[in-house]
C-alpha cells in the first residue's frame, strides 16, 4: 500500500485510485522496479568490476578466489599508475587535445550557427543540410585518406604532422563541429526574432548580437556542446590510433591499450586501474551536469 | 505560435528609405558577415571531409604502392576473396542484430522508468545511462577482462551453477554473441533516453481518451504510443545504424577481428589492411563498401528529419 500512496503523490493525474485500477498499477510499479533493478545491474556490472579488480593485487587476481570481491583490497595500482611519467604523459595528452579541440570547436560553430539560424543568406539552407550529413559521415570512411593525406602533406612540405598529438587537433573537428553547429542552429532558432531586432534597431552590429544577446540566452545549449565536444574528443580511438604510434604522443585510450598490454601478459589490475581512471572525467561532467548532457544527446534528432 | 517570417531589413527600410546607398552596403555587409562567420565550417567540412572522402574514391583506383591506376581491380579482387564476403555477412549481422536488440530493449527500459513516480526517474535514468558516458575503448576493457579464457569472472559465475565455461571470444559463434551483446550493453541507453523524451512528449490526454473508450494496455501500446513516437523511433533506429555499422572500437579491442577473421566488420578490415598491412588502396576500397548502406540511411534520416520539421 506504501507504493499506492507515493504515485498518488508524484503523478495525481494518472491515478484515479479505485481499486483494482490501482491494484494493478502497484503489480506494475513492482514489476518496473524489478527489471529496472535487473537493467541497471547489467548496466553497472563493467564499471564495478573495473573498481573491483583496480583495487585487487596481480596475486590475488591470478588466486582463483572469487572475482566479484576484494579480499585484500590495495590502492598500489592506483600509486604505481600516477606515478608513472608514461600514464601521466598520456593523461596530459589527452587533456590538452580535448581542452583545445572544445575551444576550436566552439570557436568555429557558435559563429557558423549563429549565421546559419539568423543571417539568411544565399546558399544557407543547403550549407545547414551538408552540416548534418557530414555529422553522419563516420571516422572509420575517412580514416584512410586522411591519414594518406598528412602523409603526403609532410612530404610536400616538409611539416610532419603524423606521430604528433597536436594532429589530432585538427582532425577531432570534423567529428564535434557537425554535430555541435547543429544543435547550436536548433537553440539559436528557438530564440525569439524580436530579441535580434530590437538589438539591430538599437545600433548593435551582428557581432555584437551574437556575444551580448545570442551566446547568453542560448548558454544551456553551449554547455550541452562544450560536453559533447569533450566526451568526443577524450573517448576518440580510432584517429589516435591511426596518427600516433610514439609512446609520448599518445593519448589515454590507445596508451593504455598499447602500453599496458604486453605481448600476451595482460597486467589487469594496472589495466583495469587505467580505464577506470580514463573513464573518470566524463563520468563525473555527467555526474554533475546530466541534465546537460541529456539535452544535448536528445537535441540532435529533436531540434532543427 | 504564429510564426511571423523574418524579413531582414525590413525594419530598418521604413525610417531608412532615403539613404537606399547606406542600406544597400549594410545588407552587403551583412552577407558577408554572415560569409565570414561560416568560413572556418566551411573550410573544415571541405578540407577535411569532404576533400577526403573522393580522395578515398581515387586512392582506391591505385595499385599497392600506389604509383599506378588500376581502375576496378581493387574491388574485383576484394569480390573473389572468400574474407570480403565474411565480413559482408558478419557486418550485416553485427549491425541489424545489434540495433534491434538496442532499440527494443531502448524501448522496455524507457517503458519501465516512465512507470516510476517522477521523483525516482532521475536516479534510474542516471544509471541507466552510464554505459554510454564511458569511453567504448574503456568499458570494453572491462568486457574483455570479463571475457577473459582463464580468469573469466563470467565463467566462475556459471560455473557456481554447474555450467561449463563459455568461450567468449574463443569460438567464432561466441565471439560474434559477445561483440553485439557489448554493442549493445553500449548503445541501449542512447536508445532509452530518446524513447524516454519521445513518450513524456505524449499527450497524457490521449491515453485518457484511449481508456474511456476501453482499450487495453496493447491497443494504447499500437494505436497511440507508437504513433506519436514513429518519427522519434525512425530517426535514432536509422542513426544507431550508421553508427554500429561503422564501429571499430569495440571490435577491435574485443577479438581484433579473430578468431580467424570471424569477427571482422568493415572498419577493422580496413584498418588491418590499409594501416597495418600498409595497403592503403585496398583498405580504401573495403572502406568504401560502408557507403551504399550508409548513404541509404543517410537519405532516410534527412527526410524524417525535415519532416519533423515541418511539423513544428
Amino acid at each position: 500500500m506504501a507504493s499506492t500512496l507515493t504515485i498518488d503523490k508524484a503523478a495525481p493525474r494518472r491515478n484515479p485510485g479505485y481499486g483494482s485500477m490501482s491494484r494493478d498499477r502497484a503489480w506494475a510499479l513492482k514489476w518496473s522496479y524489478f527489471f529496472l533493478t535487473i537493467f541497471a545491474i547489467f548496466s553497472l556490472v563493467p564499471p564495478l568490476y573495473m573498481l573491483v579488480t583496480s583495487l585487487k593485487s596481480s596475486q590475488e587476481i591470478s588466486a582463483a578466489t572469487n572475482p566479484w570481491w576484494v579480499f585484500h583490497p590495495t590502492l598500489s595500482n592506483y600509486i604505481q599508475l600516477l606515478t608513472s611519467n608514461q600514464f601521466l604523459t598520456f593523461f596530459f595528452n589527452s587533456a590538452m587535445v580535448s581542452i583545445f579541440v572544445v575551444t576550436i570547436t566552439m570557436l568555429i560553430s557558435v559563429p557558423a550557427a549563429f549565421a546559419l539560424a539568423r543571417m539568411r543568406f544565399w546558399g544557407s539552407a543547403t550549407l545547414a543540410t551538408g552540416v548534418f550529413l557530414t555529422y553522419l559521415i563516420p571516422d572509420t570512411l575517412l580514416f584512410i585518406p586522411l591519414f594518406k593525406m598528412f602523409a603526403t602533406f609532410g612530404d610536400w612540405s616538409g611539416i610532419q604532422l603524423i606521430n604528433r598529438w597536436y594532429v589530432l587537433l585538427i582532425i577531432y573537428p570534423t567529428l564535434t563541429v557537425p554535430f555541435c553547429t547543429w544543435i547550436m542552429i536548433g537553440y539559436f532558432a528557438s530564440i525569439p526574432k524580436e530579441l535580434d531586432e530590437a538589438a539591430i534597431i538599437d545600433g548593435a552590429s551582428w557581432f555584437q548580437t551574437l556575444t551580448r544577446i545570442f551566446i547568453p540566452v542560448a548558454l544551456p545549449g553551449i554547455i550541452a556542446a562544450t560536453i559533447f565536444a569533450f566526451t568526443v574528443s577524450w573517448a576518440q580511438f580510432l584517429y589516435p590510433l591511426v596518427f600516433t604510434t610514439s609512446v609520448d604522443q599518445l593519448v589515454l585510450p590507445v596508451g593504455i591499450i598499447t602500453t599496458l598490454i604486453k605481448g600476451d601478459v595482460f597486467n589487469w589490475g594496472q589495466i583495469m586501474t587505467g580505464a577506470l581512471l580514463g573513464a573518470a572525467p566524463p563520468l563525473i561532467i555527467y555526474a554533475f551536469l546530466m541534465d546537460y548532457y541529456i539535452a544535448g544527446l536528445t537535441a540532435g534528432a529533436t531540434k532543427g | 505560435m504564429v510564426d511571423i517570417p523574418y524579413q531582414p531589413g525590413r525594419v530598418a527600410a521604413a525610417p531608412a528609405r532615403r539613404r537606399r546607398g547606406g542600406l544597400a552596403t549594410m545588407m552587403k555587409r551583412k552577407s558577408m558577415v554572415a560569409f565570414l562567420m561560416t568560413l572556418p565550417l566551411i573550410v573544415l567540412i571541405g578540407v577535411l571531409v569532404v576533400y577526403p572522402a573522393f580522395y578515398a574514391v581515387h586512392l582506391a583506383t591505385l595499385n599497392k604502392s600506389m604509383q599506378r591506376f588500376v581502375g576496378l581491380a581493387n574491388f574485383q579482387f576484394l569480390l573473389k576473396r572468400d574474407t570480403f564476403w565474411l565480413v559482408v555477412q558478419q557486418s550485416c549481422i553485427f549491425a541489424i542484430t545489434a540495433v534491434v536488440f538496442k532499440a527494443l530493449l531502448g524501448f522496455i527500459v524507457a517503458h519501465f522508468v516512465h512507470n516510476v513516480p517522477a521523483k525516482g526517474q532521475r536516479k534510474w535514468r542516471g544509471m541507466l545511462l552510464v554505459p554510454w558516458v564511458i569511453p567504448p575503448a574503456m568499458s570494453t576493457l572491462a568486457w574483455l577482462w570479463l571475457f577473459d579464457p582463464s580468469y573469466s569472472a563470467f565463467n566462475y559465475t556459471l560455473g557456481l551453477f554447474g555450467a561449463g565455461p563459455i568461450p567468449w571470444t574463443g569460438d567464432a559463434a561466441w565471439a560474434r554473441f559477445s561483440v553485439i551483446l557489448v554493442n549493445i550493453w553500449y548503445g541501449a541507453p542512447f536508445f532509452m533516453i530518446m524513447y524516454l523524451a519521445a513518450l513524456k512528449s505524449v499527450p497524457d490526454q490521449l491515453y485518457e481518451a484511449a481508456s474511456i473508450d476501453g482499450a487495453n494496455w496493447w491497443q494504447k501500446l499500437w494505436y497511440v504510443t507508437l504513433p506519436m513516437m514513429r518519427n522519434i523511433i525512425a530517426i535514432t533506429t536509422l542513426f544507431s545504424l550508421i553508427v554500429t555499422f561503422a564501429n571499430f572500437d569495440i571490435v577491435r579491442i574485443l577479438t581484433a577481428g579473430g578468431p580467424l577473421d570471424h569477427t571482422h566488420i568493415f572498419a577493422t578490415w580496413a584498418f588491418k589492411i590499409g594501416i597495418e598491412g600498409s595497403d592503403i588502396p585496398l583498405g580504401a576500397s573495403v572502406s568504401l563498401f560502408m557507403v551504399p548502406i550508409l548513404a541509404v540511411a543517410a537519405i532516410f534520416i534527412l527526410r524524417d528529419v525535415h519532416k519533423r520539421g515541418n511539423e513544428s
